[in-house]
């Protein structure tokens, strides 16, 4: 088949890349310029798409002896990764930027042009694989669960996942990647991961945002609204976060603090005991199922369509973060939004998260956290 | 190598010009060596340098061989600026006249002396064709102290040709050197550097069929005096570093072959490009040609597509063996928006769709054909693939 291989410049998808090319399929080179100021070269393990990075991609893909070219998305990556990430955090949520690029840019923007040139699919170096199910094309977590990535790609639809390759996808570890590279004699074989903001080159997450959301002093409050301390911009916190609150005394308790909740239309802050972090259920009314739907694939009973989409409750994993553990939980669809209650509390989860379910090594689908409830008794829903 | 219609990037080294520079590159000796092996590499430098003042029109004394284009506009522009700092202080004030549709080489060069020397650049308006106005120009010349004009012979994407004559006429009456990058015309238009009285001159070897990393300045013997870019030696009037020789002798010999190719087959060349966009036009009429249709280099055809992305343009003409270009400078492989569409007043939109076809001698119509008949399956891919933007 013709394939698109989407070549960031690191040894992930340069190995994809190979193996396509080995599996016999026809394949094109793609390295995709996000940045509309690209640094000149890689710094450490942050950023992926400096202009050396482009070169590492071309190099991988000569060696191929496959067609490069280079394919510029930043202004679509500008809108809809980089201003969502300061909207959310503007909105006191907290996004996951890689989730974006994946549903809005390589599996939409960059799989739509493919598309439209008459590609089959596209490759990627994610570690994910994808099943032929009985309803279809289904996405499952990679064979090595400490390298996979099935989490960010919770977004992809299930049209997306008809065009998706992950040659990684039974690849024991990193290191077998690294040791094909090797002797594949690709110079990225030894390129550190990449494992932070690509668009935030010094890692500074936090001075990034004030810069780009301003920052305002305010308040930070305990749960019962007394004032404990002061911040300096609202919207640089994150739910669950310990440090840097600077509140310069302790907690009647002598326990850390954590924060709780960000409220930017008050920019305040609200802090309190790990306990409170606790949430019993997610609530997001933006979700996406890749592959068949819950009701087709067996695990829900019934779907009906009476109050929008709806389905009965069925038995989930689900997963908040790209490095957390699944947590056993029920998930149901009702009124428009999905709903996952947890059998276990979960210790701070901020709206604007994206909740992946997985019915066993299975990705079902996800939605982005509009809320939680909180797992204390005496506690209303946060949003 | 499929159908190569990129001249304007590069133009392919025809093997009697590769002979030539691989019988050069065989003579041993520094050309400013004193010995006789140096004397003889020596003899070779100054036999192509006549060769090349012949083919454009100057004395020997006029020309200097540089790494290029892009040092010869380099060397022009701040080597103006910096003379007129040495002679009159650092602060004197100093203004470059030019247009947006100019190439890199004299923008960022420009732009750089802005930023670090204080120098003023002013633009002058342009027509919807990237043609100069010199009404405009004659008001900023008349009105303000100008340390130089600098300007296009032809443009290299959209292929306007410059009234380069009024031009320097006109800066003539108000005693403004005029540098003139010939870059692009070199090869595909008559120049006659004296009679033109510019001030200066730029023209590169890989251009007209000749080794990238050749070039030359041409530098007036009554031209005011510039300042040299680099410094040791100077082994060149101006130019420090060792003289290329063996790229010298090819670039002569590539000149006088495309010289003598121009004064042949410049009609044949002009036809094709004329039935090119005729084809491409009917092809799909929603294109639109950029640039002027009378004033315009032989070999280039500019258009754009609405609807379309140039890069994805170029990547379907790719797919067929037909090698084309945006037309625009390229940054790690991504086009640049062109600054010279916008320049001409081209939306920001419409501007993304840009495809250039730079032909070269050797063109024939049943290449040009194929182009024609892949263009309608191209332009109705890309347009599906619409804009990254959209």
């Amino acid at each position: 088949m013709k394939v698109l291989a989407a070549m960031s410049g690191g040894v992930d998808s340069a190995v994809a890349a190979a193996r396509a090319v080995e599996a016999g399929h026809d394949v094109v080179g793609v390295h995709l310029a996000l940045s509309r100021m690209p640094g000149t070269l890689r710094t450490g393990s942050r950023g992926c798409c400096t202009i050396e990075d482009s070169m590492d991609a071309r190099r991988v893909a000569d060696m191929l002896g496959i067609p490069f070219y280079v394919w510029d998305f930043s202004e679509r990556f500008a809108q809809d990764v980089v201003q969502d990430f300061i909207d959310e955090y503007r909105e006191g949520r907290t996004p996951n930027p890689c989730m974006r690029c994946n549903q809005h840019i390589k599996f939409d923007a960059v799989l739509e042009r493919g598309i439209a040139l008459g590609f089959d699919a596209i490759a990627t170096g994610h570690y994910a694989s994808v099943v032929e199910g009985p309803q279809g094309k289904e996405l499952h977590r990679a064979a090595t669960w400490a390298k996979d990535q099935s989490y960010v790609l919770g977004v992809l639809t299930t049209q997306q996942l008809e065009y998706c390759y992950f040659p990684l996808a039974t690849t024991p570890s990193k290191a077998d990647v690294r040791k094909e590279a090797t002797d594949r004699g690709f110079v990225v074989a030894t390129k550190p991961d990449s494992h932070d903001i690509c668009f935030i080159p010094d890692g500074d997450t936090r001075g990034w945002l004030a810069e780009r959301v301003g920052a305002e002093a305010g308040e930070v409050l305990s749960m019962d609204g007394e004032v404990v301390g002061s911040h300096k911009g609202a919207a640089a916190f994150t739910v669950g976060q310990r440090k840097g609150l600077h509140l310069g005394f302790p907690a009647d308790d002598g326990q850390p603090r954590y924060v709780l909740e960000v409220r930017p239309k008050t920019n305040e802050v609200v802090v309190g005991p790990k306990e409170a972090l606790a949430v019993s259920a997610l609530v997001g009314a933006t979700m996406s199922f890749a592959g068949a739907n819950p009701a087709d694939s067996g695990y829900a009973d019934d779907l009906s369509d009476d109050d929008g989409f709806a389905c009965e409750s069925f038995s989930v994993h689900v997963q908040v973060r790209a490095h957390a553990d699944p947590v056993a939980a029920t998930a149901r669809v009702v009124g428009g939004e999905m709903v996952i209650t947890l059998d276990a509390p979960l210790l701070g989860v901020a709206p604007g998260q994206s909740a992946v379910i997985y019915v066993g090594t299975r990705v079902v689908g996800q939605c982005t956290i509009d809320r939680t409830e909180s797992a204390l008794a005496s506690s209303s829903p946060r949003a | 190598m499929g159908i190569y219609l990129d001249n304007q990037a590069t133009t392919p080294m025809s093997d009697e010009v590769k002979a030539v520079y691989l019988e050069a590159l065989g003579t041993i000796g520094n050309p400013s060596a004193v010995h006789q092996a140096g004397q003889r590499a020596r003899a070779q430098v100054e036999d192509a340098r006549a060769r090349v003042a012949t083919a454009l029109g100057c004395d020997t004394v006029e020309v200097i061989f540089t790494s290029g284009g892009t040092e010869a506009i380099n060397q022009a522009l701040k080597g103006a600026v910096w003379a007129k700092k040495r002679s009159e202080g650092r602060d004197a004030i100093t203004r470059v006249v030019t247009t947006g549709a100019e190439h890199n080489a004299t923008l960022d060069a420009l732009g750089w002396l802005a930023e670090q020397e204080g120098t003023d650049i002013v633009y002058a308006a342009l027509t919807s064709e990237a043609v100069i106005d010199l009404v405009h120009l004659e008001s900023i010349l008349e009105s303000q102290e100008v340390t130089m004009v600098s300007s296009l012979l032809a443009n290299n994407e959209v292929g306007s040709i410059q009234p380069v004559e009024a031009l320097c006429a006109l800066a003539r009456e108000h005693k403004t050197p005029v540098h003139i990058d010939a870059v692009a015309a070199c090869g595909y238009l008559p120049i006659d550097f004296s009679a033109l009285g510019a001030s200066a001159m730029s023209v590169s070897a890989h251009k007209v069929g000749g080794p990238v990393g050749v070039g030359a300045l041409l530098l007036s013997r009554t031209a005011p005096e510039i300042q040299a870019l680099h410094h040791g030696g100077e082994q060149q009037r101006g130019r420090s570093g060792t003289i290329d020789m063996a790229g010298a002798v090819a670039f002569a010999a590539a000149l006088e072959i495309q010289e003598r190719n121009r004064l042949t087959q410049v009609d044949h060349l002009r036809q094709m490009r004329d039935y090119l966009l005729e084809g491409l036009t009917t092809a799909c009429p929603q294109v639109i040609v950029r640039g002027s249709l009378d004033e315009r280099l032989p070999g280039n055809a500019h258009l754009t597509v609405p609807g379309c992305e140039g890069d994805v343009l170029l990547y379907l003409f790719d797919q067929h063996e037909i090698h084309v270009s945006t037309g625009s400078a390229c940054q790690a492989g991504v086009p640049e928006a062109s600054h010279v569409l916008i320049a001409m007043g081209v939306g920001a939109s419409e501007a993304r769709g840009a495809l250039r076809f730079s032909m070269g001698y050797s063109v024939t119509k049943s290449d040009l054909d194929a182009v024609i008949r892949a263009f309608p399956s191209v332009v109705e891919k890309a347009s599906s693939a619409g804009l990254a933007a959209g």
